[in-house]
């Protein structure tokens, strides 16, 4: 798979970590991530996946997968037994999204997590307009049926790593063009503009 | 099993005609005994590649044995496995080297209770002394020295088979790259003793059973076997399975008729089952093997924590269950998942949809294969094996 082929999301988490390394990637769907960690990286990739469709196929492609939750069995895995854990768009519909964190960075050297940015103009704007949980194309979920049950801002994100003690090592927005804007926290633009926000964190 | 015991010298025994035997041993049982020599029976398929890397060992279940991929000598049914085994096939004999054995105690040639004593000249029955799965494992070690094979590049099996491959995995975790438990337990639930306990009762109730010694009695234990066996294999189907196989349905009549004849299907399947399954299995060797199930505990053999049986393993795992399964249920698989997990152990782990329940293992369930395959082409090319004709001829 050349960098072209992989989601753009997952190229611009791909691009955070370092050759040779232990990743876990949780939520890691059918394995895309890790399989173009492997074949480019040479990375020793596992993966934790919900969905049993997910994991058939990652295991299919040779990654080393297992069905599990993010919620649930991260306490399993020893201390720093990983270089990056990765949460992509995840985070957000876990229960309880502080301890997932903590358990990240227990587990992992460094933590990776993308969310959509419910700071995002378009969210505020849509709420204020239609006075309605807001339905955008990063969060296209009535509130009924929503498995983010989470939802926060990048800013709202950052206070929770401050909170939990993390370091945050990278921070990029993305917005809806898909315009990547580095920043430092704090950064008002970041969460006004991010439609998503990804952040490289560390001890 | 109605093979004579005894065999004349120079006879030839067609349990063992169509595989290789050797003398091995010493072999120092989990018991304490040392049994000075035991013969080994096995099967083996494709060819060994000229760094001994492309061996797989694939350990039978309970009532299995060697005959993986060929007709079985006593019955002449095909192999337990064969739909899985051959050229370009999920086992690819022509990129792996496969060998099958069978188990220490077991009744097809391996040494066990219906082998002859050396010390008696008499078969071993209850005399045998009770064996383990790391027995079974400690045996299967000494064939892979006398075939020159120092690391294997996968251990496979289910149920009793994947008691094995835990049991390898864990002992001799640098003689295993890659290994793949299936539809198993790192111990025997007290539920699966019940059960053993259920069939080793109908053995001994029997009066042809002779406190094991039926061999010399002349005698047969088949009713008590086969009652065995037939309460055993209601527990490797499903309730779905059942249902939708026989249901109410009668056998061969329009009415039931008041008495006690295999009225129902079912019943006529399990006597079925029964019957057949006594030609090929001896009675001590089902009450020895049962019993090397009820004492596996693999966590009890690591200090009462089973992630400690795989503290540092460099052993790729990776481990299958299936969702209607109720002997070896998938949480069972998943406490193997947390353990390996806890040593940041190289696991996959997948849980199968099928309501074939236990059996399933050794069914048609392409979601199943094709897992297998996945992950032995992934070993694999971290192994170096390539495709194909890997053998170096």
């Amino acid at each position: 798979m050349s960098p072209s082929q992989l989601r753009f999301d997952l190229r611009l988490i791909a691009d955070m970590v370092a050759p040779k390394t232990r990743v876990l990637d949780v939520g890691c769907g059918e394995g895309e991530l890790l399989k173009f960690l492997r074949d480019t990286k040479k990375v020793d990739g596992r993966g934790i996946e919900l969905s049993m469709a997910g994991v058939a196929a990652a295991v299919r492609q040779g990654l080393s997968v297992i069905q599990g939750d993010a919620d649930t069995d991260l306490k399993d895995y020893p201390a720093g037994a990983f270089d990056y854990v990765i949460l992509s768009q995840t985070l957000q519909a876990t229960r309880n999204p502080r301890e997932v964190l903590e358990q990240m960075l227990r587990i992992g050297k460094h933590a990776i997590v993308s969310l959509p940015n419910f700071g995002h103009w378009r969210v505020r704007l849509s709420l204020l307009a239609h006075g309605r949980m807001p339905v955008t194309s990063s969060l296209g979920f009535a509130w009924y049926d929503t498995p983010n049950i989470h939802l926060c801002t990048i800013d709202d994100f950052i206070d929770l790593a401050q909170a939990i003690g993390a370091r945050i090592e990278r921070g990029l927005a993305i917005d809806s063009s898909g315009q990547i804007r580095p920043f430092t926290p704090p950064d008002w633009k970041a969460n006004l503009m991010g439609e998503n926000g990804l952040f490289l964190l560390g001890k | 099993m109605n093979l004579p015991p005894v065999l004349a010298p120079g006879g030839i025994d067609p349990r063992t005609q169509a595989c290789s035997t050797a003398e091995l041993g010493p072999l120092k049982l989990d018991c304490g005994v040392v049994l000075e020599r035991i013969t080994v029976a096995w099967r083996t398929y494709g060819t060994l590649n000229a760094d001994k890397s492309n061996a797989i060992l694939v350990c039978h279940a309970l009532t299995g044995d060697q005959y993986l991929a060929d007709s079985h000598p006593v019955t002449g049914k095909p192999g337990w496995w064969h739909t899985l085994v051959g050229p370009g096939n999920l086992f690819d004999t022509d990129r792996y080297f496969l060998i099958c054995s069978n188990v220490l105690g077991g009744c097809m040639g391996t040494t066990g209770p219906v082998e002859i004593n050396p010390q008696t000249g008499k078969p071993w029955g209850l005399g045998f002394p009770v064996i383990t799965i790391g027995d079974m494992v400690n045996a299967q070690a000494l064939l892979l020295d006398h075939l020159g094979i120092e690391q294997l590049f996968c251990v496979v099996g289910g149920s009793m088979g994947g008691m094995q491959v835990l049991e390898w995995a864990a002992s001799h975790p640098r003689r295993v790259f890659a290994a793949l438990p299936i539809a198993t337990s790192s111990r025997h639930s007290a539920q699966n003793i019940a059960f053993g306990e259920v069939g080793r009762q109908a053995i001994m109730a029997d009066p042809d059973w002779h406190e094991g010694d039926y061999h010399s009695k002349g005698t047969n234990p088949h009713r008590g076997l086969a009652v065995a066996r037939m309460a055993a294999h209601i527990t490797y189907l499903s309730e779905p399975a059942l249902h939708k196989k026989f249901g109410r349905k009668l056998q061969n009549r329009q009415n039931v008729t008041y008495g006690f004849e295999a009225d129902f299907q079912i019943e006529s399947y399990l006597r079925h089952q029964g019957s057949t399954f006594v030609e090929r299995f001896d009675a001590n060797s089902y009450l020895y093997i049962t019993r090397a199930m009820d004492y596996f505990d693999l966590a009890a053999e690591h200090g009462g924590k089973l992630a400690n049986a795989f503290k540092g393993t460099p052993v790729r795992f990776c481990v299958i269950s299936f969702t209607s399964d109720w002997l070896f249920p998938t949480r069972e698989s998943r406490a193997i998942v947390h353990a390996l997990n806890a040593v940041a152990a190289n696991v996959s782990f997948v849980e199968i949809e099928s309501d074939k329940g236990h059996d399933a293992f050794l069914l048609d369930e392409p979601e199943f294969h094709k897992t297998l395959q996945g992950f032995l082409d992934g070993a694999a090319e971290h192994r170096g094996l390539l495709p194909g004709r890997s053998v170096d001829s």
